[in-house]
């Protein structure tokens, strides 16, 4: 025969139920009270704060990205429009170089042609000067030529009067 | 490899209890004694095997409750309480019995006495029933009688040379566990209660500290206690409170999980805990009652006309079928907190059992001290298996609060569903 092992052990007794009850429903009250429900509000509020940062962080990156993009776009109208700049000014450079060089040219053959003009004036005048030197020249020479014959005589003076009016018509 | 272990550790296991039933065997008219080296004068017939130890008695001393604490040899009294409907409520401190080795008194007080840690009453006018009174040594004998066709064990005290029947405390199973209610209640703080209050202490302490910290430094990573408690705190509430009753209402019952379960795995752990008393309390089908009883009654207070339709008129089925079913979901109603008592205190007590027979095992094969050699044998099988046997115990101490905890939250889940939600479950 086995023996009996006794259940002593395992019979619910009523005063170990009943404060067991009392400890139960004291340590619930007291630790979901002030313990169990603020951790789980608490542990609660920062997933929801922890959510909202990450949401937040992902919102601004995608932002900055944008803006990046919005950057780099500035960036290559801003180039586009440099060279377009440059391109401008050199082409404006071209351009008043040859006008430049255009007039210079015009402005350098108007000065020789004024100098050409001045020239000949000045060979006009003096060439004018010359023959009224060389005509006063001739003039004196033949006064003095003419003064030692013509003095006595009426003919010479005949003579040189024909000259003179020679001299005129020329 | 690891599956090779286990499968040889639990057939080491079975290879080992026949030796515990044959002790038994020899040892039918004392289940509780223990070592006595003294009682030839009183029981010279089975003085042989008086000398043997007992582990079977041995164990279920150790898982039993006891109106005294006694740690390593240290025995603390601890406040009796009683009731009788003849004697009205006495209060004493448990010391009045001088307990003493087992924790048997070894006096009388008041008519009571204590025997293996439990108060007994001699309900008996011959014995002295009121004050003090010497008891002799190794006073009390188990023997087995037969009430009402069930073998059962009877206690006699002996005092002054006759023996007296003595009445254990009252007991709520009604006589299926051998208990019943008898001539007064045990009201004591027993050992259990001291070890609850000193693990509710401690939890309150630690979770208020814990909330403290949460209000303080709401947006700071946890840390020490409060990062050891908030992994176990969220796996609670994202696996077991929120599957199961929902984002909507889990708030609300939160609380009651997380105290089912940081109670009952407080109280596994404390158990475990060696020179500490190795009380068994969540092994106590007194504590586990109060708290399935509690889940019942909050389940059914919960519970809305949906969950009681389904069990009284269970829709979608033919019409002579439904009072069928009703008869078996009002079975379930009750079944229901009935397995969540069982399951934990079974677990609870089974592990207790096993370590105490796994340290028995050395003064089995040392034969009580008799066998130096068998007792060194029986210490090098005895550590590896207690070891082991330690580890598994501490992964049932967690098991065992989150089974009880997922199956409170799955009943409730069940009670507060909406009839929508099931209607979205089925497609």
């Amino acid at each position: 025969m086995i023996a009996l092992i006794t259940f002593a052990p395992f019979q619910p007794t009523p005063g170990l139920a009943i404060w067991s009850l009392v400890i139960f429903l004291l340590f619930w009250f007291l630790a979901g009270k002030f313990a169990f429900k603020p951790i789980a509000e608490a542990i609660a509020t920062r997933e929801f704060d922890i959510q909202s940062s990450i949401d937040q962080a992902k919102k601004t990156r995608e932002e900055m990205e944008k803006m990046q993009s919005d950057i780099e776009k500035l960036l290559g109208e801003a180039r586009e429009e440099r060279s377009k700049i440059l391109q401008e000014a050199k082409e404006i450079k071209n351009q008043m170089i040859s006008e430049g060089k255009e007039k210079a040219k015009q402005e350098a053959a108007k000065i020789a042609a004024a100098a050409m003009t001045d020239i000949e004036n000045q060979k006009n005048a003096m060439m004018l000067d010359v023959k009224n030197e060389i005509g006063a020249m001739a003039l004196s020479v033949a006064e003095k030529i003419l003064k030692q014959d013509l003095q006595s005589n009426a003919e010479q003076q005949k003579l040189a009067d024909t000259f003179v009016k020679d001299l005129h018509l020329n | 490899m690891m599956q090779r272990i286990f499968l040889t550790l639990i057939y080491l296991f079975f290879a080992i209890l026949p030796t515990f039933s044959q002790h038994e065997e020899g040892h039918s008219t004392h289940a509780n004694a223990t070592v006595h080296e003294n009682e030839e004068q009183m029981h010279s017939s089975d003085h042989k095997a008086e000398q043997k130890f007992d582990p079977a008695g041995t164990a279920v001393h150790h898982i039993s409750d006891a109106n005294v604490y006694t740690i390593l040899e240290k025995t603390f009294p601890l406040p009796t309480i009683l009731y009788s409907k003849d004697k009205g409520v006495e209060m004493f401190s448990s010391a009045k019995f001088h307990p003493g080795h087992h924790e048997d008194g070894h006096q009388s007080y008041n008519g009571y006495v204590m025997h293996l840690g439990s108060v007994y009453r001699v309900n008996d006018t011959s014995f002295p029933q009121v004050g003090s009174a010497e008891l002799p040594e190794h006073a009390f004998v188990t023997k087995q009688e037969n009430i009402d066709g069930k073998m059962r064990d009877v206690h006699y005290v002996q005092f002054e040379g006759k023996e007296f029947k003595m009445d254990p405390r009252s007991t709520l199973d009604g006589g299926i566990l051998g208990g019943g209610m008898t001539s007064f209640m045990d009201f004591s703080p027993t050992k259990n209660v001291v070890g609850m209050i000193l693990v509710s202490l401690f939890l309150l302490w630690m979770f208020l500290k814990i909330a403290k910290r949460y209000k303080s430094n709401p947006e700071k990573a946890p840390k020490g206690m409060q990062g050891l408690i908030e992994p176990i705190f969220l796996f609670i509430r994202d696996e077991v409170a929120i599957p199961f009753i929902g984002k909507e209402k889990y708030m609300k019952y939160l609380p009651l999980l997380m105290s089912i379960f940081f109670f009952i795995l407080g109280l596994n752990l404390f158990g475990q805990i060696p020179f500490l008393g190795s009380v068994n309390i969540t092994g106590s089908l007194s504590v586990t009652l109060v708290i399935a009883v509690l889940v019942f009654i909050i389940v059914n207070l919960s519970g809305n006309r949906h969950y009681w339709s389904h069990i009284f008129w269970m829709p979608g089925v033919p019409v002579f079928v439904k009072p069928l079913l009703a008869g078996v979901e009002v079975m379930g109603l009750f079944i229901k907190p009935l397995t969540l008592m069982l399951r934990l205190a079974g677990n609870i007590s089974a592990g207790h059992i096993a370590i105490l027979s796994f340290v028995g095992l050395i003064f089995i094969f040392g034969q009580s001290g008799a066998s130096l050699g068998g007792s060194v044998l029986g210490t090098v099988v005895s550590i590896p298996l207690t070891m082991f046997m330690m580890a598994i115990e501490l992964i049932v101490a967690f098991v065992q609060a989150f089974v009880f905890t997922i199956l409170t939250a799955s009943y409730i889940g069940a009670a507060i569903e909406d009839h929508h939600h099931v209607e979205e479950g089925h497609h």
